[in-house]
């Protein structure tokens, strides 16, 4: 399967979806043990999408987040000890322990920022297209939303500003079937979300969200498209969230029959039984498995280790200082 | 000099800024072969193109939302909400995320955009296209807020803002749009954070904002004919406030009016009051009054609609009653 998708490549999804995974395992843990303080909602099931929408991306293309952004940022090539530290609450932290969870946010990596609003991240995102658009280069956005955030007006007005603007956006939907502990059903009468591209013109696909070689193929041809001037696409990734909504959720609203199948769907045992079948080593993939672990132990003791942020950092950042430079 | 309206230094401030950086456009409603609901953006079209000078769909918050990402991945965005009483339509652009994001992120940001916005009544458009909401703004950390009163300061305080790598939300009176001024000819600034001492005097000190400098002049006028010498100061900016400026004067006239045509509850004059009640409390001879629109919506009937909001008579009945205190 996926014979277009090269070796090294394909080799890398398993690697990414393994360090969600266990970062993701690794944080719940942490967060039930009370030493990681706020919210905490975390990106398990879901790898595939992360992975498979940013391998297509360069670090110029940006990207906006959401609640559930862990997985977005380890994709889009953060580091395990700066994104535990900040979740930590820790000064060593990629936000120096000031945003958080929901907020934690690498704009060097063209990463826009986590967002606790839903579909905040739908507006924001065409700003970002439009300065690549306005600056004549090739750089895409890709916003990545939930179902729930279809509902939102913010969502109707980015798809059309963008469709009207020719963006080069790609908004990726990750429906995992509830928004929050709403079922899907119940928050709107369509079952794909990919339906509400047509009413602003733009291309839409339905993909298996647990799924990331389509994933990857799918995103590829939006992102090719979007660099060459052919505007915005929307992609919608069926996906499955394991977890509760956030880590205090039971999730006593799902049929528990739901619940007992849902490894069936599990991205990473998916996309492993494709390496293998290829001629992929099961000692390849132990090797990752175990860099993974040292990685995430490394990150623990970081983020553990370091300072609290300096009590002036709750006064600093409020707003940026004139220079002549900017 | 030249005698330009408000309107005009408006539109020359743009143009400047639009010549000096290639990062500066203008989105917004109507703004491009319309010239902008209130014509201040008429003819940029022509002369800076579609691309810098670009009309949106009537969706204020993907306006916004645009605006603020733009501004976070390099660019200088100047959007147009047509009317302020449109700014509930886009708040958590501003709100949630441009006053915020350079903070959740460590300082790994910063949003320099410029919202500019129509405000204020006297023109019988009611309720919905009449409010003065510079108080819910000024309430949210990591925005600043410019309200010119004159042709001078608009051009002056929009350079100012356009330059500045913060989120700017520059509040335009409607009913100055028309009015004339002397603008130097060549380029100026106004800095933000510095109050402007529009009328010298000795015996009371009138916080006035946007056209309630006007109708305070005027007051002026006519306390100075009661023997009466009042001090007009126009902040110009809200955030950053200049509350020096404020206290020093008010040490030397012991007595202070705030007037603005924003709704009395919780307006701007109510913290001004309480700054001016802390830091000089021991010069006041007199409680601080506020002038401001009664708590009511902005009435559609143009009597009702005087009856709402305040004006240079209110002003000069504030001034009296401070006069008489203690009498």
């Amino acid at each position: 399967m996926y014979e277009e998708i090269p070796d090294d490549i394909a080799v890398n999804f398993y690697g990414t979806m393994v360090r969600i995974r266990e970062f993701e395992l690794a944080v719940a843990d942490l967060f039930a043990r009370g030493m990681i303080p706020g919210f905490m909602h975390t990106y398990v099931g879901e790898e595939a999408v992360a992975t498979g929408v940013c391998a297509n991306l360069r670090i110029e293309d940006k990207i906006t987040s959401t609640h559930r952004g862990h997985g977005h940022l380890i994709a889009k090539g953060g580091q395990f000890d700066l994104m535990m530290a900040e979740l930590f609450s820790k000064g060593t932290g990629y936000n120096k322990g000031k945003g958080g969870s929901m907020h934690i946010a690498e704009p060097d990596l063209g990463h826009l920022g986590a967002n606790a609003i839903v579909g905040a991240g739908l507006a924001l995102i065409n700003g970002a297209s439009l300065t690549a658009q306005y600056l004549g280069t090739d750089h895409v956005g890709v916003c990545f939303f939930g179902d729930g955030a279809s509902n939102e007006g913010i969502f109707h007005e980015s798809l059309n500003l963008a469709s009207v603007w020719n963006l080069p956006t790609i908004f990726v939907c990750e429906n995992n079937g509830y928004g929050e502990s709403t079922p899907q059903r119940q928050h709107q009468k369509i079952t794909d979300i990919a339906v509400r591209g047509a009413a602003y013109d733009i291309p839409a696909e339905i993909i298996d969200g647990d799924d990331v070689g389509a994933v990857y193929l799918a995103t590829k041809a939006a992102v090719e498209r979007a660099r060459k001037g052919g505007g915005p696409t929307l992609l919608e990734c069926k996906t499955h969230r394991w977890r509760g909504h956030h880590e205090a959720d039971v999730q006593d609203y799902r049929p528990s029959e739901e619940l007992k199948n849902i490894e069936h769907f599990d991205p990473i045992i998916r996309w492993r039984g494709v390496l293998l079948e290829r001629g992929v080593s099961k000692e390849t993939l132990e090797a990752i498995d175990a860099r993974v672990t040292l990685e995430l132990d490394e990150a623990i003791k970081f983020a553990k280790s370091s300072p609290e942020p300096d009590l002036s950092e709750a006064l600093t950042d409020i707003i940026t200082p004139q220079t002549e430079e900017n | 000099m030249a005698l330009l309206t408000y309107r005009e230094a408006i539109r020359q401030a743009l143009q400047e800024e639009l010549h000096h950086d290639e990062r500066v456009f203008l989105l917004g409603e109507d703004i491009a072969e319309f010239g902008g609901s209130m014509k201040v953006t008429l003819g940029l079209l022509d002369e800076f193109g579609p691309r810098r000078i670009r009309n949106t769909p009537i969706s204020e918050m993907a306006i916004l939302g645009a605006t603020v990402g733009s501004a976070a991945t390099g660019l200088r965005p100047i959007a147009e909400i047509m009317y302020s009483d449109f700014f509930p339509m886009a708040m958590d652009p501003i709100i949630n995320q441009a006053a915020k994001m350079r903070y959740m992120f460590g300082g790994k940001l910063s949003i320099p955009l410029v919202i500019r916005a129509p405000m204020g009544g006297r023109r019988s458009a009611a309720a919905q296209h009449s409010q003065c909401l510079e108080a819910w703004f000024m309430h949210i950390p990591g925005i600043m807020i410019a309200m010119p009163s004159s042709p001078y300061d608009a051009k002056g305080l929009l350079k100012s803002a356009v330059r500045s790598p913060n989120p700017v939300i520059f509040f335009e009176n409607k009913m100055l749009y028309n009015e004339k001024g002397e603008v130097p000819e060549e380029p100026y600034f106004v800095p933000f954070g510095q109050a402007n001492i529009v009328r010298v005097g000795e015996d009371v000190t009138i916080v006035a904002l946007s056209d309630m400098v006007q109708f305070s002049l005027k007051a002026a006028d006519q306390l100075a004919s009661q023997g009466i010498s009042a001090e007009v100061i126009d902040p110009r900016t809200l955030a950053p406030l200049d509350v020096a400026t404020l206290v020093q004067s008010v040490q030397k006239t012991g007595r202070l009016v705030v007037a603005h045509e924003a709704n009395l509850t919780c307006g701007v004059g109510a913290e001004i009051a309480s700054q001016i009640a802390y830091q000089a409390f021991d010069y006041l001879l007199a409680p601080v009054e506020r002038v401001a629109a009664k708590d009511s919506p902005v009435p559609f009937n143009p009597r009702l609609e005087k009856e709402v909001l305040p004006d240079d008579k209110d002003v000069v009945a504030a001034v009296s009653r401070l006069m008489a205190y203690g009498n």
